[in-house]
């Protein structure tokens, strides 16, 4: 599926030259590159490269010491969280972070929470507005849970799910704002090969039906180079490759970050 | 609740979000309503009004207030004392300067002034959490008892300190026996219960648990941790405030500082820890579990046939308290909504066990 008659429109986020430290420890060192609309782009490299951080300088979890993001025309020099959702912005992560207490639905329902409109007062006495807003956000999860074959355990608090299907809600949640980048930290972590194939599925099928661009960070070889369209590589926090897979493959400075150089 | 659910299906989402879809659910809540406003003014005696069921009923609406603040929205406190002293002499001095003033609107605006208060000293919370935010309550706590103690314009003067309510007055009419406050409580009461219920179950419900469970994905997904913080604050001090007010006004009618001191807000967390935190139902059983308890163990001596003295009796009490208190928090740490769920949910499949 690699590139085959696939149509990417322009690009819609940009990073340029970050550079990222904790104290002494660099984490990401002038990085650049771009993602284009309705792609599925991969961020590969071995484990503490930063692969991690630089999602969380796109969604303004983290604040670079230098570089600029641009979004959708829009350049500047951090992001904020709720900034970066309000724009589109949209993502799972790595060691679960979903809202245990509450259900499934709940949960979903919290990822829309943007785009409530009616005030306290109104929600308070559940009238009017405050309702039919609760019930149309409900309508618009549902289908997600259909979409995510979650169905069986939408009142079901998220604490007592098993873990894959727990990364199906996190996904669920991030899907449930309507985003326009959807950014992956390890969707298919600690997964066995049949629960892997249904993330897969569904990663392919929001980005072929809802046309939202993917930015995705795996460690299974395969996934990576069967779903992407264009991979960065990152090693020690430099980017030491970035093209198509095939060009990825057969970089030399992969190669050797992955495999090893010969002393 | 020895029945099911079988059947009653659901063919839109506004009946499945009911507050109580299932219908059993629905008689079983009217037949509860029924009894407490229709049946129990005339059963009860005029001592269970004015010992228990009244402090019950106010308590409980301080400890929703709590509970929305510590069980929903994961911000510890341990002021309540102190918000409910403002909501008491926010009242007082509303109905003693403006005497005009309908009590009902005196009573909102009590919750308003604790909410303000509320709001300034949850401010800390967008930067400390878990037990410095407990010292930081704390101390909150403490400057409003100083400032009621010592500041003489809140208690309009009086040298004592102590300060007496207005008989309560509502368009008209007096409330002054027991059942007569009883009912106006329990019509407040009912009515706050509703809002914390939607609310809670609504968006703004949802950001205040997101910002609990994790507060981190809570801000990327787009809940802003001021708004929902300083809402859970806001909220939960208008409670506590407006019971605050009923306490001192239908409870107490006189009263001085000391009634709402460091121990009040104890006695308050400790209902909402026993009844469950996340839950109103919860902070229901909660407050009738600490209220009445006292009193039962006070008379069991008494029905047991023991004779002893007071003050044996007052010191059993306390010890007796505390360790089922203890006991409470291993067997059941989610409390005791979290036992009657449990407890539902196996009735649902009895006789059968799975």
């Amino acid at each position: 599926m690699t590139g085959k008659g696939r149509q990417f429109g322009e690009v819609i986020l940009k990073v340029e030259n970050i550079s990222l430290a904790f104290g002494g420890v660099k984490a990401l060192t002038d990085i650049s590159f771009d993602v284009r609309e309705h792609e599925i782009r991969a961020i590969i490299g071995p484990n503490g490269a930063g692969k991690s951080s630089m999602l969380n300088v796109i969604n303004g979890v983290y604040h670079p010491q230098h570089g600029r993001v641009t979004y959708r025309g829009e350049t500047r020099h951090a992001m904020e969280p709720h900034h970066a959702a309000a724009m589109g912005i949209a993502r799972t992560f790595q060691s679960l972070a979903l809202f245990k207490g509450m259900s499934v639905l709940d949960n979903l329902l919290a990822g829309r929470n943007l785009m409530i409109r009616s005030n306290i007062f109104l929600q308070a006495l559940r009238v009017g507005p405050a309702l039919r807003e609760e019930v149309h956000h409900r309508k618009r999860v549902e289908e997600i849970i259909d979409f995510l074959e979650i169905q069986h355990v939408r009142k079901t608090p998220v604490g007592r799910l098993p873990y894959g299907l727990q990364k199906r809600v996190d996904l669920g949640r991030a899907l449930a704002a309507e985003p326009k980048v959807l950014l992956l930290d390890e969707p298919m972590a600690g997964m066995n090969v049949e629960e892997k194939q249904d993330m897969c599925r569904f990663i392919l099928d929001v980005n072929d039906e809802f046309g939202t661009t993917i930015v995705l960070i795996e460690h299974d070889m395969g996934v990576v180079m069967d779903l992407s369209d264009r991979v960065a590589v990152l090693d020690y926090g430099k980017l030491i490759g970035d093209g198509t897979p095939d060009e990825v493959r057969s970089n030399q400075a992969v190669i050797d970050a992955y495999l090893g150089v010969k002393h | 609740m020895i029945y099911r659910e079988t059947g009653q299906y659901k063919t839109s989402y506004e009946s499945d979000q009911q507050l109580f879809p299932i219908l059993q659910d629905k008689a079983f809540i009217l037949i509860v309503l029924a009894f407490v406003f229709g049946a129990v003014p005339f059963l009860a005696s005029e001592y269970l009004f004015r010992a228990i069921l009244i402090p019950f009923l106010i308590l409980a609406l301080a400890a929703i207030g709590l509970n929305i603040l510590v069980g929903f929205c994961g911000q510890v406190s341990l002021g309540t004392g102190g918000f409910m002293a403002v909501g008491a002499y926010a009242a007082y001095n509303l109905a003693i300067r403006l005497p005009d003033l309908n009590l009902l609107v005196v009573f909102l605006l009590a919750g308003a002034a604790a909410t303000v208060v509320g709001v300034l000293f949850g401010l800390p919370s967008l930067r400390i959490k878990g037990f410095y935010l407990a010292v930081a309550t704390l101390a909150a706590q403490f400057f409003l008892d100083w400032a009621f103690a010592r500041i003489g314009w809140f208690t309009n003067y009086a040298p004592s300190g102590s300060v007496t309510a207005p008989a309560i007055r509502i368009f008209g009419y007096t409330f002054a026996s027991p059942v007569e406050k009883y009912l106006l409580v329990l019509a407040i009461v009912c009515i706050f219960a509703l809002v914390a219920r939607n609310l809670t179950r609504g968006a703004i419900g949802r950001s205040w648990m997101a910002m609990r469970d994790m507060d981190v994905a809570a801000e990327v997904i787009g809940i802003r941790p001021l708004y929902a913080k300083v809402t859970a604050f806001a909220v939960s001090s208008f409670f506590v405030g407006l019971a605050g007010a009923l306490w001192a006004f239908v409870y107490l009618g006189a009263w001085e500082p000391l009634a709402f001191d460091v121990n009040r807000s104890f006695q308050l967390l400790f209902m909402v820890i026993i009844g469950g935190l996340g839950s109103i139902l919860g902070s229901f059983l909660g407050a009738a579990f600490i209220v009445i308890l006292p009193l039962m163990l006070n008379q069991m001596p008494g029905w047991l046939g023991m004779e002893l003295s007071t003050a044996l009796i007052s010191h059993i009490e306390v010890m007796v308290f505390g360790t089922l208190i203890i006991f409470f928090l291993i067997v059941e740490p989610h409390g005791l909504a979290r036992l009657w769920a449990i407890g539902k949910e196996k009735l649902r499949l009895w006789p059968f066990p799975h």
